[in-house]
């Protein structure tokens, strides 16, 4: 039997604001234990919660970036249950009406080749809302320890609808989801800090079967290839228990990353009762359009948009942009870099090959790097005018990219100027072609091969800084 | 005007330090001899801190020279003891709501009305006993002993805060701060012959009142007289950025405003609700209550019967809000980071069971079973839902009554105090000691209690003025009418 997966994502993200959701003590990641909290945090008797607009703001952009239905007021409810990393044993949470509704996330499948561009689908959402995080556990030798640093921190979850039919589908749509987070300085997204947290609803049924099968629910996926990795394990886990008689249980599995398999945690009968009720101790907040025009205008293009935005107005291919666009700023360099030069496909090729080649080695990140967009321009135009030769510029681009000077004093301070002068290089040809009759035999003779044997005695005048098209030119031109 | 200091008004005693005649350390200290000479009888704190007082007594008479000799205004709560339930937190001091899951609890930090009050220059002195997270009407359900009654030792001050009552009538403070969810302000000032205030929601900052129910829960000021009520009001109103449930409105200069009022001559149109005079109500609390409309009517306002047809449904709707929400707002004790903790524990699970289970008393218990269970999965609709259902039916039958009249006149309890045990097995009968007083919290509107009389058997009895939402002024005024036209105020209880 062939058996099709449905697979529905939660996906929790830490918003990037300064301070906790309903509380001015700052929020942060690797802080010694504790010394985030206040009293609201700790949950002293008597504490209040007070919202964080910066908080919604940024849900709100979320929602608009994913076009989302945002709703007209942002309202409160409790999630009650108990556990000791919930300072008040319950949650503040949005229960049936969400801030953001629908909308949908593009994803890219991978294509048959890495450099070719793979499927682009939509994967659907259910609802985006804004709730606050917990503290953390650490378990230790017959003691558990809690931690609230990361206790009240704005949380969004993200919920798609079930919609996604692979492991791969998975991964694309939470790349996508973080490259888009990542745009619009909503969050960092980083999985190792908690700041992007994944569980998964996976269920299967046999391929043209519209009924839904019994659906587990997978925790604990760390990081994006556990989260591709775990949804794999349990199709093909679902598959097998199918296949030998069996029947799918409704529960929630931990999977574990490091050994690829998965246990179960507890069944649907220990499922709680949330008893949701809307949080007395925080108003309705109404959000009108004028605000949500206000967000909207700080909203940046989508990845996706500006991928196809790039290639048609730079003509620049797919292997260029699929480098530039997942990192805004790379992008932003390599549109300012285009803009200063004209010449586009040289500044993604210096980009995306030397520039991010050298970052890498020497471990820098692109805000650091003492190469900015004016530099790789003015590289550029100096290959482009014949100024230096190719192999001379990887040489100026090395030494700029540790010195920061700009390309001309690094040429000057190096010698690397090509070959200009014309007298020589007229001179040098004409010499090369009396040299070799038998060549200019053959060349005019239509064999046009004949023409690179003048080529190496010009370049060895020449010393290796005569411009190869320039010499090309020369050379046809003379025997012509 | 009485003998003794610790029997003066706010207003008395803060024009005789004006003039000085007396000094705050003078004044604390006959405070602390009252209150060492009669809490034995009468258990209204839970605790106090003498030394503390008399420090900050100190340190207001030295501000009090200080602003004389720079000619600017002194408050009119500088050097005034206010005793402070012991569910509002006092930085540095124990806050245990009357319950053993906090009774070694110590606040690290002041709640907006302390903050404020300590602003206005008054002393925070001492906390005031009350039923154990203020679930209760009669202070019975304190972990740490009953209150009395200042009027007869063997019957309940009321409650939840039967503490603050009880403290203000017997001289152990001249005036304080309470909380009231269903009452608990108005019926143990009733019961105990003084004025008590509970402002409309949203008029003071809940922010470091420990919640019980978080959409009805109000902090109000207790004191002698009208007057000194309206100055402590306007020391801890206002919009606080703590409290997103505290209202942006200005505070106005309440005492100004009665005294504005009473000049204009204006007569009052006050409502007579006949859904507050029938079944259960004491005769004698009854004839009290007419006599006062009488008083009214005499001083010229209309006197005009208006129906509040919803009345019937509120005590249900009550207990049904109340304890949804003190399910939610207790949770937080539960042994991890402070309070009570079970010594006999295992696990997080037998943590809470056994720490919860040691540390909640059974009203409270009973309360957290009866909120849980309206809110699970199934029950919402019918329970907690209809119940908000009924609140805006509540508040409707009011804000159509205000259209007719300027104030509501009611009995505040429908019994004077009972006796300690009477009802302490029948929680029913308990609740409904609060009939005259939930509908106010449920519409989140202001009303007060002022003194209307006394039993054959001595006992004191309250009128109730309920007002209009953020017309305090205007309920502070309807209440002036009567009372400075009755002797009530002159009583003492004998101790």
């Amino acid at each position: 039997m062939t058996y099709e997966a449905v697979i529905g994502l939660e996906v929790h993200v830490q918003l990037k604001t300064q301070s906790k959701m309903f509380t001015r003590v700052q929020a942060g990641y690797g802080f010694p234990e504790n010394t985030l909290t206040d009293p609201v945090v700790l949950a002293l008797p008597g504490t209040l919660p007070v919202m964080n607009k910066d908080a919604l703001d940024k849900i709100i952009k979320a929602g608009i970036l994913l076009g989302c239905e945002i709703a007209p007021v942002c309202k409160w409810d409790r999630k009650n249950y108990f556990y000791p990393d919930s300072p008040k044993n319950y949650q503040i949470s949005q229960y049936d009406q969400p801030i953001c509704k629908g909308g949908s996330v593009e994803i890219e499948l991978p294509g048959p080749a890495r450099n070719v561009m793979g499927e682009h689908k939509r994967i659907a959402l259910t609802r985006i809302h804004l709730e606050e995080d917990v503290g953390k556990l650490n378990h230790g030798e017959g003691v558990s320890l809690v931690d609230f640093n990361r206790a009240g921190t704005p949380l969004m979850e993200i919920v798609s609808e079930p919609v996604i039919r692979s492991a791969d589908e998975a991964f694309a749509y939470l790349t996508a989801l973080k490259t888009i987070m990542i745009y619009g300085g909503i969050s960092d997204c980083d999985m190792e800090k908690g700041q992007l947290r994944c569980d998964a609803n996976i269920s299967i049924r046999p391929v043209g079967q519209h009924a839904l099968g019994t659906k587990v629910e997978l925790k604990n996926l760390n990081s994006f290839s556990f989260v591709r990795d775990g949804i794999a394990h349990e199709i093909r886990r679902q598959a097998a228990v199918l296949e030998s008689g069996g029947k799918i249980v409704q529960e929630t599995r931990d999977y574990d990353g490091q050994t690829g398999t998965s246990q179960s945690l507890r069944s649907k009968e220990m499922a709680h009762d949330y008893r949701y009720f809307p949080d007395p101790d925080l108003m309705p907040v109404e959000v009108d359009s004028a605000w949500k025009e206000s967000v909207r205008a700080t909203c940046p293009e989508l990845p996706f948009d500006r991928q196809r935005r790039l290639q048609e107005q730079y003509s620049i291919p797919y292997t260029i942009t699929s480098v530039l666009v997942p990192d805004r700023e790379l992008g932003d360099f390599f549109e300012e870099a285009a803009r200063l030069c004209g010449k586009p496909q040289a500044a993604g090729n210096w980009i995306t090959n030397d520039l991010l080649r050298e970052l890498g080695a020497a471990k820098v990140a692109l805000g650091a790097s003492k190469v900015r967009p004016a530099h790789v321009a003015s590289l550029v135009k100096l290959v482009e005018d014949g100024v230096i030769l190719s192999n001379a510029a990887k040489e100026v681009f090395i030494d700029m990219f540790h010195t920061g000077e700009m390309p001309g004093p690094v040429v000057a301070r190096k010698g690397l100027k090509a070959e200009t002068n014309t007298e020589d290089l007229e001179r040098w040809c004409a010499e090369a072609i009396a040299a070799n009759p038998k060549s200019v035999a053959d060349y005019k003779g239509g064999k046009e091969s004949a023409l690179n044997a003048f080529k190496g005695p010009v370049m060895r005048a020449a010393k290796g800084k005569a411009d190869p098209k320039r010499v090309d030119e020369t050379l046809r031109r003379l025997l012509s | 005007m009485p003998q003794e200091l610790f029997n003066a008004s706010v207003a008395e005693l803060s024009r005789m330090m004006g003039a000085g005649e007396v000094s705050s350390v003078e004044l604390m200290a006959s405070v602390v001899a009252r209150t060492k000479a009669v809490e034995g009888r009468v258990h209204a704190f839970n605790s106090f801190d003498e030394a503390d007082a008399l420090a900050q007594a100190r340190a207001s008479d030295q501000r009090r020279a200080q602003a004389k000799a720079s000619g600017s205004p002194v408050p009119a709560l500088e050097g005034i003891p206010v005793g402070i339930k012991d569910v509002i937190s006092v930085a540095g001091q124990p806050l245990t709501a009357s319950s053993r899951m906090l009774a070694n609890f110590v606040s690290p930090y002041d709640a907006t009305v302390t903050r404020k009050l300590k602003a206005a220059g008054a002393i925070c002195w001492g906390r005031l006993n009350l039923d154990e997270f203020a679930m209760g009407s009669s202070t019975e359900n304190s972990a740490f002993g009953v209150t009395s009654n200042p009027w007869d030792l063997e019957r309940v001050p009321g409650g939840s805060s039967g503490g603050s009552a009880a403290a203000v009538a017997a001289g152990e403070a001249i005036a304080s701060l309470g909380s009231d969810t269903g009452g608990s302000i108005r019926q143990p000032a009733a019961l105990c012959s003084i004025v008590g205030l509970k402002p409309s929601y949203g008029r003071v900052s809940r922010y470091g009142l420990i919640a019980f129910a978080s959409s009805l829960d109000q902090i109000g000021p207790f004191a002698r007289s009208v007057e000194d009520a309206a100055t402590l009001l306007g020391a801890i109103s206002g919009h606080d950025p703590k409290d997103s449930t505290s209202l942006r409105m200005e505070v106005p200069d309440y005492n100004r405003g009665i005294a504005e009022l009473a000049r204009s001559g204006r007569k009052w149109k006050l409502g007579i609700p006949k859904e507050y005079f029938g079944e259960g109500l004491d005769p004698e609390v009854g004839a009290a209550v007419q006599a006062a409309i009488d008083e009214y009517r005499r001083q010229g306002c209309e006197i005009r019967e208006v129906s509040l047809p919803h009345t019937r449904y509120a005590v249900g709707a009550y207990y049904i809000i109340a304890t949804a929400e003190c399910s939610s707002n207790l949770a937080r004790f539960d042994g991890v980071r402070y309070g009570h903790r079970s010594k006999d524990a295992t696990d997080a699970l037998d943590l809470y069971f056994k720490s919860r289970a040691e540390g909640f008393g059974p009203e409270v218990k009973r309360r957290i079973i009866l909120g849980t269970y309206v809110l699970s999965s199934g029950y919402y609709d019918a329970y907690y839902l209809r119940a908000q259902k009924v609140r805006t039916l509540i508040r409707r039958d009011f804000l159509e009554a205000y259209k007719q009249v300027d104030a509501i006149l009611t009995p505040t309890s429908p019994t004077p105090a009972f006796k300690k045990g009477e009802k302490a097995a029948n929680p029913l009968a308990m609740y409904l000691n609060d009939i005259y007083t939930i509908g106010v919290n449920l519409a989140g509107l202001p009303g007060i209690s002022i003194p209307c009389g006394f039993t054959a058997g001595g006992l004191p009895i309250g009128l109730q003025v309920i007002g209009q939402p953020f017309k305090e002024t205007e309920l502070l005024a309807v209440a002036r009418t009567y009372e400075e036209r009755n002797g009530w105020r002159s009583r003492f209880p004998k101790l």
